[in-house]
């Protein structure tokens, strides 16, 4: 069935069942990915997904809400059949009503969409970047964790009062983490993912060649010892972090009192003026972009932090009612609808202001500890408190040396670390998760085993 | 004759669908495959949460979908579809031998699927015996209620989520099976706030094959405990970073040696070559204090399985006796691969994951010392009353937060730390565990591996480790 299908299944279901409003999200997907282990494909996958969630407004105006992936005649109507009835548990306390952006036009951006490539290229690709990592220096020993996917997808919004929205995609991902093992020490592992289009898009030699620099980087270790730092974050760990803490911007969470800001928090000066912080799910680097969001809201840029002070807060529909404003694209579709950051771009302020300038990761001199990745996110950080206690992968500078780190944590608090912003250099690199320069943060506390 | 036919072209759950199963297997049998396996499920699933003193989401959903898994030599091809018509499951067999690009004429023999082992008889009622989503709804704001003890609480939480998966395993070695099974599991969850200080408390209860437990389960007790936690937490200092003794409580403290130890003794480590375990059978890998066990038939408890996603029953595996490697956690990929004999733990998530090795019910067993004991043998160090989550790198090295710590001083518990995590590796920590309590306890909780999220028990006495590095500020 497809989506012109459903939505007229939905309409006639709907009609009969009496109900006047609702509102749909489906997505079809077919994926492909592989899997190597010194040379023999090791696991193959195909699959072909379809999901479809429907929300319904009984007479009182409650939302009730069910998810399927029985797109049939029969799953479509017991679908309704079961929203309706999750209707009369609905939020008394919260109304949920369409996105009134559910209709406006959607900017234009090209559709990169390619074809697929198939199982077998997919195989043969994995198998020669393995062999190459592998021949690239001669700890590396193996590539424990590694795969190529491709992936097509096609995601619709549709509601009762006729808006229609679908969007149809590719994209391809490549992961190669490599172990390295040397006599008398640990083994050392690190890795590299790229994203694309297609499979062809991949720069698939950067992910080779950045897995076997980042690995090989780590061969020489050593514990820290336990103390405060000047902390260098790569754009990739300071992305993390700040994804991490995104319920700072993020009205649900505000409403929730699970966030560090409240709804008077606009203005709010957290960091240096140098710091612009934006989020950005149309950003031409953004290969997972999508043009609106679960309500069917158009995605947009929005500028989250302007000039070290919060300028706006992410929003859903019933979000953006509650304060008064628009919403701006960062829904999912749910019983209770969650708000989340797309891509998140920091960028310097045009004024440097206050920055040491000096610091600057391939330059600088003096001790620092660079922090290449953050690990274990999950267990790590405390949003709603502003803490975080995180292992990471990275190195110590000291006397212009660089030695990699072994098993060490980063700690601090969030508002500490934004405040303490030393540095923003210039320079911003493109990540899976967004894009963002090195940022350099001073006095942060680091445990290690020394 | 309609009938009929509309039903050998297609699944059909509470049928027989052998003569269907048997066609697709034979189909795949002759393109060439080592070894066919079709699992099948029919799920139905709802959630309920409970904000404050409102019920603010309700989540029905069900669905239904299989997962086609073709072995040939050691590679396998695994795709899976929403199609359960003969036509669909079909074009997924052939789509799994594309893959693997079969071509020789060497034919495996498929003499048809044994005797069916229905484990779903006593079960098809438990749909009918769950609680409804008005029971729940009232339980869960009786609960919120209950942690509003005091205006520092800011928010309160109650949730509550049940899945009924019904699945259909058969494969090419005649292996037959269907089940229905059922988890249920409920949290809570506070943040406390008093000026600058903030705390979180939260506590989640599971079970497997009880319609009734949630029925059953003390929300008040749970409440006072969750309370208590952020209550204790609020004012607490950070804790100081350093390398000390610590003891670790029973229940979810376990989910360090699930994350730390069980994860490198399941064979798809092996496969890989990360774990350092891999040529340590029959040796000493950890203090001679440590047995610990993997298995899947605790009654009721989270991880617990009448028939695993391979349709084996799952065994009670003593992974560790006395401190000596005994056994490795291994699915059929597993046996194959590493030639570890299966133990029942070939797990996924859903029909889009191929199975593999996982843990189940997995836990130190108990010592003989009590929970005094062990703080009262060291001077100084950490009591970690309940542990955050964690994770495991490629290497080995693991890290957990400490969601509740107390520091032990002169062998007396003293006041509350907050931010601590502990960090180590396996190989290192596991001779270190000197001590165990004789308090053993479970608590359920999620795993998240190469085959999806899977429901799992962790679980331990109280156990001391002399030394391990705790990351603070």
């Amino acid at each position: 069935m497809n989506s012109k299908e459903i939505t007229t299944q939905i309409t006639k279901a709907a009609d009969f069942l009496n109900l006047k409003k609702w509102d749909y999200g489906a997505s079809f997907s077919n994926d492909y990915s592989v899997q190597v282990d010194k040379g023999e494909a090791k696991q193959l996958k195909a699959s072909q997904k379809q999901i479809l969630t429907i929300r319904v407004w009984n007479q009182s105006n409650l939302v009730g809400i069910t998810t399927t992936s029985d797109i049939s005649e029969s799953g479509i109507k017991k679908a309704l059949k079961q929203a309706n009835i999750a209707s009369d548990f609905g939020n008394k306390n919260e109304s949920t009503e369409f996105s009134p952006l559910a209709k406006d036009p959607i900017k234009d951006k090209e559709v990169k969409k390619r074809n697929p490539v198939g199982i077998k290229k997919l195989l043969t690709l994995l198998r020669e970047a393995e062999v190459k990592l592998i021949e690239s220096h001669e700890s590396i020993k193996s590539v424990p964790y590694n795969g190529l996917s491709e992936s097509f997808f096609e995601r619709v919004y549709a509601n009762s009062e006729g808006a229609f929205r679908s969007y149809s995609k590719s994209q391809a991902a490549l992961y190669l983490y490599a172990r390295a093992e040397e006599k008398n020490k640990k083994p050392r592992s690190s890795g590299s993912v790229k994203l694309g289009y297609g499979a062809d898009d991949i720069d698939i030699e950067a992910c080779i060649k950045e897995a076997s620099n980042k690995t090989i980087s780590h061969l020489n270790y050593s514990s820290i010892k336990t103390n405060k730092y000047l902390i260098c974050f790569s754009p990739e760990s300071f992305l993390t972090i700040i994804n991490a803490f995104s319920s700072m911007f993020n009205a649900r969470s505000i409403i929730d009192g699970v966030s560090l800001s409240n709804k008077n928090s606009i203005g709010e000066k957290l960091s240096t003026e140098a710091l612009n912080i934006y989020d950005d799910g149309l950003h031409e680097k953004n290969i997972s972009s999508t043009p609106f969001d679960g309500e069917g809201t158009p995605t947009k840029r929005l500028c989250l932090i302007n000039r070290g002070r919060i300028e706006n807060f992410i929003h859903s529909e019933s979000t953006a009612r509650i304060f008064k404003t628009t919403p701006t694209g960062h829904a999912g579709l749910g019983s209770k609808v969650s708000v989340s950051p797309d891509w998140i771009v920091v960028e310097k302020s045009e004024e440097n202001f206050d920055l040491k300038t000096s610091l600057d990761h391939s330059t600088y001199e003096g001790e620092f500890v660079y922090i290449e990745e953050l690990n274990a996110i999950h267990a790590g950080v405390r949003a709603s408190q502003g803490s975080f206690s995180l292992p990471f992968d990275g190195w110590l500078y000291k006397n212009g040396k660089k030695i990699s780190i072994e098993s060490a944590t980063v700690a601090g608090d969030i508002k500490y670390l934004l405040k303490n912003i030393v540095n923003i250099e210039s320079s911003q690199e493109v990540t899976t998760s967004g894009i963002s320069p090195h940022i350099w943060v001073d006095e942060l506390s680091i445990t290690g085993d020394a | 004759m309609l009938s009929s036919q509309i039903k050998s072209n297609e699944i059909v759950f509470g049928s027989c669908n052998k003569d269907l199963l048997e066609e697709i297997i034979f189909y795949g049998i002759g393109l060439g495959a080592d070894f066919v396996e079709i699992f099948i499920e029919n799920t139905d699933n709802s959630s309920v949460l409970a904000e404050e003193d409102f019920i603010t989401s309700v989540s029905p959903s069900f669905g239904r979908g299989a997962g086609i898994r073709i072995f040939k030599g050691k590679k396998d091809g695994f795709v899976s579809t929403n199609d359960l018509t003969k036509h669909g499951l079909m074009r997924s067999v052939s789509q799994a031998i594309e893959m693997l690009d079969i071509t020789d004429n060497k034919k495996e023999v498929f003499n048809g699927l044994n005797q069916h082992r229905d484990y779903s008889l006593s079960k098809k009622k438990w749909i009918n015996e769950v609680p409804s989503i008005h029971e729940i709804s009232e339980k869960l704001l009786l609960s919120t209620k209950s942690l509003k003890k005091n205006n520092k609480i800011i928010t309160r939480k109650g949730s509550y989520s049940r899945n009924l998966q019904e699945v259909i395993i058969a494969s090419s070695d005649g292996t037959y099976a269907s089940d229905i099974r059922l988890h249920q599991t409920v949290g809570l969850n506070v943040i406390a706030s008093d000026a600058q200080y903030r705390s979180s408390g939260s506590r989640r209860f599971g079970s497997s094959g009880m319609p009734n437990e949630f029925r059953l389960w003390d929300h008040e007790k749970s409440a006072n405990d969750v309370f208590e936690s952020s209550m204790n937490m609020l004012y607490a200092d950070y804790v100081d970073a350093g390398q000390m003794p610590v003891v670790l409580a029973n229940k979810f403290g376990g989910v360090i040696f699930h994350e730390a130890c069980g994860h490198l003794l399941e064979t798809t480590q092996i496969e890989r070559g990360t774990t350092p375990f891999e040529n340590k059978l029959n040796e000493k890998i950890a203090h001679e204090s440590v047995t610990a066990i993997d298995e899947g038939i605790s009654e009721g408890s989270f991880g617990s399985l009448s028939v695993d996603d391979e349709g084996m029953e799952p065994e009670k595996s003593v992974l560790i006796k006395d401190g000596i490697l005994k056994k490795f956690i291994s699915d059929r990929a597993g046996e194959l691969r590493t030639g570890h004999k299966r133990t029942g733990s070939g797990r996924r998530q859903n029909y889009s994951f191929a199975a593999a090795s996982r843990m189940r019910n997995t836990y130190i067993a108990k010592g003989e010392h009590s929970k005094e004991d062990l703080i009262n043998s060291i001077s100084e160090g950490l009591y970690c009353k309940s542990m955050g989550g964690g994770s495991v790198g490629a290497t080995g090295q693991f890290n957990f937060a400490v969601e509740e710590g107390y520091l032990i001083k002169n062998g007396k518990l003293t006041s509350p730390v907050k931010g601590a995590t502990l960090i180590g590796e396996a190989k290192e920590v596991m001779p270190k565990i000197s001590m165990c309590g004789n308090d053993l306890e479970l608590a359920p909780g999620f795993c998240g591996s190469i085959s999806g999220s899977v429901n799992v028990t962790v679980g331990q006495p109280h156990i001391k480790v002399d030394s391990i590095t705790v990351g603070g500020r």
